[in-house]
């Protein structure tokens, strides 16, 4: 459907709050509804967290870029951010 | 719940939005702006007291400046925004504008009477005054 989008890399930050795998799981299916080839990295590891800027979680990066931190964005929003 | 020492959601201070209460000031973030004068390090520890205290946590002015993203998408994720600066040039004030933020409190130390002297001599009743003046504007 989308495979003209570049693979992406899209990382999830969280320690495992239910929001962290809320956030997960919503970036799952928002990937799956656009039948995007993603790379989907979940990252628990608090100093890695630490590292990346992020003060709150959960997060979610895209490419890189924070896209959202400190709440866990919609599957309809998050498939604005990956392009849709 | 804000967060403070005794509200922490792990031994580095990382928190999560599952820490959310209905009850008290959720998600009030502190900005001081830390300047090189003796009022600049009073909002500073003003702020750190604050956060100390457990009213709210204390945030850094330094990436919303450098348009760090991680940092300006969790401002956005704030309630409530506090601004303490140092002098009239409300450098915390205006970065916090710069970038898209209106804090809802603003608080001046110079306004309560502390002069400003090129040094960075902490004075603790000025510091308690400021945090003081910020828990009443709050509350205000």
């Amino acid at each position: 459907m989308n495979g003209d989008i570049k693979m992406a890399k899209i990382e999830v930050f969280g320690t495992g709050c239910a929001k962290c795998k809320g956030l997960e799981k919503n970036v799952r299916r928002a990937v799956e509804e656009m039948n995007l080839d993603a790379e989907i990295v979940k990252v628990e590891s608090l100093q890695e967290i630490l590292n990346r800027g992020i003060m709150m979680t959960p997060a979610l990066f895209i490419d890189g870029e924070a896209k959202a931190v400190g709440r866990c964005p919609s599957v309809e929003e998050i498939k604005g951010m990956l392009g849709a | 719940m804000p967060l403070g020492r005794g509200d922490q959601g792990d031994a580095r201070g990382l928190r999560t939005v599952e820490e959310k209460s209905p009850a008290g000031p959720v998600d009030l973030l502190i900005f001081s702006c830390s300047g090189g004068s003796n009022v600049g390090q009073i909002s500073n520890q003003a702020a750190v007291d604050l956060a100390r205290d457990g009213k709210g946590r204390l945030f850094c002015l330094a990436g919303i400046g450098g348009h760090v993203k991680a940092i300006t998408e969790a401002t956005k994720a704030g309630e409530v925004l506090v601004a303490i600066d140092g002098c009239p040039v409300h450098c915390a004030k205006k970065t916090l504008e710069h970038a898209g933020f209106s804090p809802q409190v603003h608080v001046v130390v110079t306004e309560l009477g502390v002069e400003k002297a090129h040094n960075l001599e902490v004075d603790s009743a000025a510091t308690r005054s400021v945090a003081e003046m910020v828990e009443k504007e709050l509350e205000g």
